[in-house]
């Protein structure tokens, strides 16, 4: 790792202020960030640790009924807390094992935006808003192509509120080694209708399988999506498996996940 | 340099280190407390699992400065106080848990971080648990086998492979 400096806030409006210096960047709980700063892809000048924000741990309830997590809260703590979102606590237990699952939080997840990473299918599906320092992100308009997100230079994910559908499942193919999603889909049935979400498949990152939503909207059921195939085109493609294979997977988790909701 | 302070196995430890100082550089380089390990260093294998709060967590993949004030506790604080190794180590040397012993300290640190949360687990459950732990040698059954006994169920039932 090249030097840097460190710095650790206990208020977001500090940790605004210190990420406004030339090449500082925000830390989570380092587990993405950490292995990149070892292979020297990245040179930050200091790193500002977002941990030790009381304001950004935890989750609650929101007046809405949204469950809303606080975008420092680390992957171990959602598992235990979010029991009134059972698919999203699911989720954050399945994530990576137990020693990554109490440093990585949700903030950095979301932020990274791994192509195979976990959160940005649940927040995709459950129509979550993404809470910022200074704005609120729709998550529609949020994830905008691998490792990319709507976020500005030194913007931090203070919170993330999720929306409880009536029912939902997660459904992930784990890519062995890493235990990352080959391919996950999260599937989410609302009053108005059901959105799913799919990770790990596309060269796009996280996205909406919308021919499955209308066909689940219809009739939530597996039976459902008999017929329908995503093209193996865009589909990453690599040395655990073709494009095809992972657009086949698609189908198929889309399938298990609808099973495991209803 | 800064100056950092925290308690490592009950006693109260200082040192200076870098922004980019690991937690366990920390501890095997500044406090020499080199039961910790080193195996890929990019949070894979688990041999560097130490507990900062009481949580297991990889050395290898958390800053050093993040620990400051944190309760450490490291495989040299797990042996009673008399010196005898603690029930968990004990069930590994009895069961065979260990070959060369290079993946055991973190082993152990994540069996007691389990068998805390979870007195009594099933063989998946504990199977589960250790997903972050790679052994090169024992093809894991006996380090099952170990943990199962350490927490007090019969393993007779659990035959070798
Ligand atoms: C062995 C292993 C297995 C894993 N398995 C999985 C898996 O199965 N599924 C999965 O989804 N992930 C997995 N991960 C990734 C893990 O969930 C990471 O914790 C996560 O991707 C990054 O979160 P972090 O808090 O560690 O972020 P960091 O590594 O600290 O930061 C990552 C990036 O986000 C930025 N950042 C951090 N927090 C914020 C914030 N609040 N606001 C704005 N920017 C921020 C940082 O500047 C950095 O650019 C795995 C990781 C490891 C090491
Ligand atoms: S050395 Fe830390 S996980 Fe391998
Ligand atoms: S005993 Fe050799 S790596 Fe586990």
């Amino acid at each position: 790792m090249y030097a840097f400096d460190f710095e650790k806030p206990g208020s977001i409006a500090d940790a605004v202020a210190a990420l406004k210096d030339e090449d500082a960047q925000a830390l989570g709980g380092g587990q993405t960030l950490i292995p990149t700063l070892k292979q020297r892809l990245a040179m930050p000048s200091k790193l500002v640790s977002l941990t030790g924000i009381s304001e950004m741990q935890g989750v609650c309830r929101g007046d809405d009924g949204a469950v809303c997590v606080g975008g420092a809260t680390p992957h171990a703590v959602v598992a235990a807390e979010a029991g009134d979102y059972p698919a999203l606590a699911a989720l954050a237990a399945g994530i990576g094992d137990p020693a990554v699952r109490n440093r990585g939080t949700i903030g950095g997840s979301l932020a990274n935006n791994d192509p195979a990473a976990c959160y940005p299918a649940a927040a995709l599906a459950s129509a979550a808003t993404i809470v910022t320092d200074h704005r609120e992100i729709a998550a529609d308009d949020y994830f905008q192509g691998m490792f990319t997100t709507a976020l500005d230079e030194g913007e931090i994910v203070t919170e993330v509120r999720f929306p409880v559908p009536e029912k939902a499942a997660y459904m992930k193919f784990e890519q062995p080694a890493s235990r990352f999603a080959l391919v996950g889909v999260f599937v989410a049935k609302f009053a108005d209708g059901v959105r799913v979400a799919v990770t790990g498949a596309s060269e796009e990152g996280v996205f909406r399988w919308t021919e499955a939503e209308q066909a689940l909207s219809g009739d939530f059921s597996a039976a459902a999506l008999d017929g329908l195939s995503v093209p193996a085109d865009g589909m990453i493609g690599d040395l655990h498996g073709s494009g095809a294979y992972r657009a086949h997977l698609v189908v198929v988790m889309t399938k298990r996940a609808v099973e495991a909701a209803a | 340099m800064t100056q950092l302070t925290m308690t490592v196995n009950g006693k109260a430890v200082s040192g200076d280190v870098e922004g980019r100082t690991l937690l366990v550089n920390f501890l095997r380089d500044t406090l020499r407390l080199t039961g910790t390990h080193v195996g890929c260093d990019t949070s894979q294998c688990g041999a560097c699992v130490v507990h900062v709060n009481g949580q297991a967590v990889k050395a290898c993949t958390m800053l050093a400065l993040e620990a400051e004030g944190a309760e450490v506790a490291t495989i040299e604080g797990q042996a009673d106080a008399d010196g005898s190794l603690n029930a968990i180590q004990q069930a590994f040397q009895d069961h065979h848990g260990l070959q060369c012993g290079f993946c055991t300290p973190g082993m152990v640190m994540s069996a007691a971080a389990l068998l805390k949360e979870n007195p009594k687990p099933t063989e998946a459950e504990v199977r589960d648990y250790l997903e972050g732990n790679i052994c090169r040698c024992t093809g894991y059954h006996n380090i099952v086998k170990a943990i199962m006994a350490a927490s007090g169920q019969d393993v007779g039932a659990i035959a070798a492979e």
